[in-house]
């Protein structure tokens, strides 16, 4: 089999992924370097890709500093509270101080934001905002296409690799990868790159194996590219130990934070008791995070993962008496509460309705179970796992400052969303807000350094056969086997996948291990992933969509990895509710209160994992 | 199969899209073109996040979510209508339980037609002056205070 015809592009600046930060840093780069060729590449259609293209039933990071509601500063002590501690101060603070321009732009390009009687927004809890978000990816979508402008979007190509300068493997020089459409490589050669794709769902073997497997929490296309494109690159990562385990609604995964904050509804136990109330003093072990209101989210998950061990399931979410108390007898406000509670459901997780109207489950008559779900590692949400990133000239002390916002420590090289680490509880408005940020700070970077970089055509060719080896593989082995799916030479990319949610299921705290590590497990965790990485080179495929995930089943192994190894150096229990140690079951904050990063090394097939100091700048 | 196509109403997008809408939008690449029925077919529908994109988007509404075999009973309905609200373009919901009951949800999507945004419209931030600066393009206008907050 010939290799595929490729499509060299030249650009200015390269952003990869169309989410909510690509569709921010589209917009920003494009005006303050409207004299630059800016390309968008995306593996589907940027009007539903990404982890909001579902929709949202709110804004969950809004500051509204017109209002005298919040200041960034605020914003940093909740951040760092909730994160146990640990979240870098100038990258929270730097997202919290913009925020607000994003969510204004998006109400005035169309989006449907709640408000009072007074014209106020409404509030669902401090930082939250509702909206009628069924349509929030298309609003958001819609100026970054206009922006870029005809044939500088590329959708349906899937990046595999990044590609660094054939002089200088400290520089990036663009990236490429594979159209799912056709039969042809693109090569995106850039002066600057913005990374933006997606963390990671089913990297973990999540609850619902078969139909269901596609119901994640996390967008199912969402593969943790954003770490498979920057590890193999030696760009140094961050907190990739830090997991986040939602609580849901059982199964369908529908939102929970309406409930709790809006509604104020409770979950209670087996027994009828209500987790918060009789695992009250656990709180106290885990001082001054516990003690803080609000309950940082992994001790609440800890509580009620404390009833699960104890075996006090099923947990009910009482929908019930949260109507009745809300309603006060009045059948019209009744009709108001159940139309905002499926509203939460049918604008982001249609599933969750669709589980309830099978299972005849109204939520004035009915409670509804919730779960403790499998884990996720990203960067946006609850997560903080992505690149050591440099923050902002003003804010940032020299350790955390090497010349270019948002900048990764390969030169030209920027992330937002879920690819940068220690900078959580951005959500959608925080991620389009990080993508601006790093726009315009790539624009700065190619204005100062206008050399267009070297690509290596060595580098690229040898990229292209290992891209295409599945493929290749297929057709070479195919006669071995009267079975398309049992073959000596291969494994497909959903057998890689099987693999792989076991080895991270059982070794890495999944819930069959019910969340827990030690350092054993992980080194022999760690051994199979090894092996399970070296045998992705004998991965088979039909086609090309199968070949889209085999490369996605790439980035998500190194996902895994990654994942492990920083489990193995965090020698505490930071985040009892997402993981716990067995071996160092105790928050360590004297010894402990330090960034995990790691760095890749390609040459030698070693990894470096070593710390970086936390410095206070706002708390 | 979470999503499935009724193959009685898919005209494959005739003379409305070059190829079939759900191809176009699906984001995880599971709709394709049954090039022998000439009707949309979700490849792959264990890795289906019944997001309803396709559902939302295909002009004959002929895609419609059968709930996951692996913990949704049978027998209901969740099924969006493209519709008009006071407030703009919107969704009307048909919910149908198993047992029979029937309720309608109808939200607004967007206060503003699609296609009508001007990007940058108003700005006043200089390209080249401000390029150094903190601010992002267009706070002058939509970040709600007047100086942009700084750790002092």
């Amino acid at each position: 089999m010939a290799l595929p015809t490729t499509e060299t592009v030249e650009c200015d600046i390269l952003i990869i992924g169309g989410g909510m930060s690509g569709c921010g840093a589209a917009f920003e780069a494009n005006y303050w370097g409207d004299k630059l060729r800016v390309v968008m590449v995306e593996k589907a259609a940027i009007e539903r890709s990404g982890a909001t293209g579902e929709g949202l039933s709110a804004i969950n990071c809004y500051m509204g500093q017109r209002y005298g509601w919040n200041t960034p500063e605020d914003f940093v002590q909740y951040v760092v509270n909730d994160m146990m501690g640990l979240a870098r101060e100038d990258l929270v603070y730097d997202v919290g101080r913009h925020v607000d321009s994003t969510v204004h732009m998006l109400e005035e390009w169309g989006l449907p934001i709640w408000k009072r009687e007074n014209g106020e927004y409404e509030r669902i809890g401090r930082w939250q905002i509702p909206i009628h978000g069924e349509s929030i990816k298309p609003i958001a979508a819609e100026p970054a296409r206009t922006a870029l402008g005809q044939g500088n979007l590329y959708e349906r190509v899937s990046v595999t690799h990044l590609l660094t300068d054939a002089n200088d493997a400290g520089k990036i020089a663009g990236a490429i990868g594979f159209s799912v459409r056709e039969n042809k490589f693109y090569v995106f050669r850039a002066k600057a790159v913005v990374i933006t794709t997606g963390g990671a769902s089913n990297v973990f073997r999540p609850r619902s194996v078969n139909e269901g497997l596609g119901r994640t929490w996390y967008s199912v296309f969402a593969t943790g590219s954003a770490y498979g494109l920057m590890i193999p690159a030696g760009v140094e990562m961050t907190q990739m130990e830090h997991r986040f385990v939602p609580t849901r609604f059982k199964d369908g995964y529908g939102p929970v934070g309406m409930w709790f904050q809006y509604f104020h509804a409770r979950v209670t136990n087996a027994l009828g008791e209500d987790y918060t109330i009789t695992r009250a003093a656990e709180l106290d072990k885990y001082a001054p995070y516990g003690s803080a209101i609000p309950t940082p989210t992994p001790l609440r998950n800890h509580q009620m993962y404390l009833d699960l061990r104890d075996g006090l399931g099923p947990m009910y979410m009482r929908t019930e008496e949260a109507m009745e108390k809300l309603a006060e007898g009045d059948p019209a406000k009744m009709d108001q509460v159940r139309n905002e509670a499926w509203e939460d459901f049918l604008d982001m997780t249609i599933s969750q309705a669709l589980t309830w109207a099978a299972q005849n489950i109204a939520p004035e008559e009915t409670p509804s179970e919730v779960v403790l779900a499998e884990p996720y590692i990203m960067g946006s949400h609850s997560g903080e796992a992505g690149a050591w990133v440099s923050g902002p000239e003003d804010l940032s002390p020299p350790e955390y400052f090497w010349g270019y916002n948002k900048m990764t420590t390969v030169r030209g090289l920027f992330a937002a969303g879920d690819g940068v680490g220690a900078a959580p509880h951005k959500f959608s408005s925080g991620s389009f807000t990080e993508g601006r940020l790093a726009g315009k700070s790539a624009v700065n970077y190619v204005t100062g350094n206008p050399d267009a970089p070297s690509l290596s055509n060595p580098q690229v060719t040898q990229l292209q056969e290992t891209i295409w080896a599945p493929l290749e593989t297929f057709e070479k082995f195919s006669g071995a086997s009267t079975s398309s799916q049992v073959n000596p030479h291969y494994i497909t990319a959903r057998q890689g996948l099987a693999r792989l949610q076991k080895i991270m299921d059982e070794y890495a705290g999944g819930t069959s291990a019910s969340y827990t590590v030690n350092g054993p497990t992980l080194e022999r965790g760690i051994a199979l992933i090894e092996t399970l990485r070296e045998d992705l080179a004998h991965l088979g495929a039909r086609n090309l969509h199968e070949l889209l995930r085999c490369w996605e089943l790439a980035h998500r192994v190194w996902v895994g990895e990654a994942h492990m190894r920083h489990l193995l150096h965090r020698k505490e229990t930071r985040w009892p509710g997402y993981y716990y140690r067995s071996d160092f079951p105790d928050l360590d904050d004297q010894n402990w209160r330090v960034f995990v990063n790691s760095r890749y090394n390609a040459s030698n097939n070693s990894w470096d994992v070593f710390t970086k100091p936390y410095i206070n700048i706002v708390t | 199969m979470p999503t499935y196509v009724d193959p009685n109403a898919c005209n494959a997008c005739q003379g409305v899209h070059e190829g079939p809408l759900c191809v176009y939008i699906c984001p995880n690449d599971l709709m394709v073109l049954d090039s022998d029925l000439d009707k949309g077919f979700n490849q792959e529908p264990e890795l289906c996040s019944e997001c309803y994109a396709c559902v939302k988007l295909c002009p004959q509404e002929a895609i419609h979510v059968r709930g996951y075999a692996d913990f949704v009973p049978m027998g209901a309905v969740v099924q969006p209508h493209r519709t008009q609200t006071t407030e703009g373009d919107g969704l009307r919901w048909e919910v149908r339980f198993r047992d029979g009951r029937e309720f309608e949800f109808t939200y607004p999507s967007r206060t503003r037609p699609a296609g009508t945004v001007v990007p940058y419209e108003n700005f006043t931030e200089d390209r080249v002056g401000d390029l150094g600066s903190q601010g992002l393009a267009g706070e002058a206008l939509w970040l709600g205070v007047t100086e942009l907050p700084t750790v002092k």
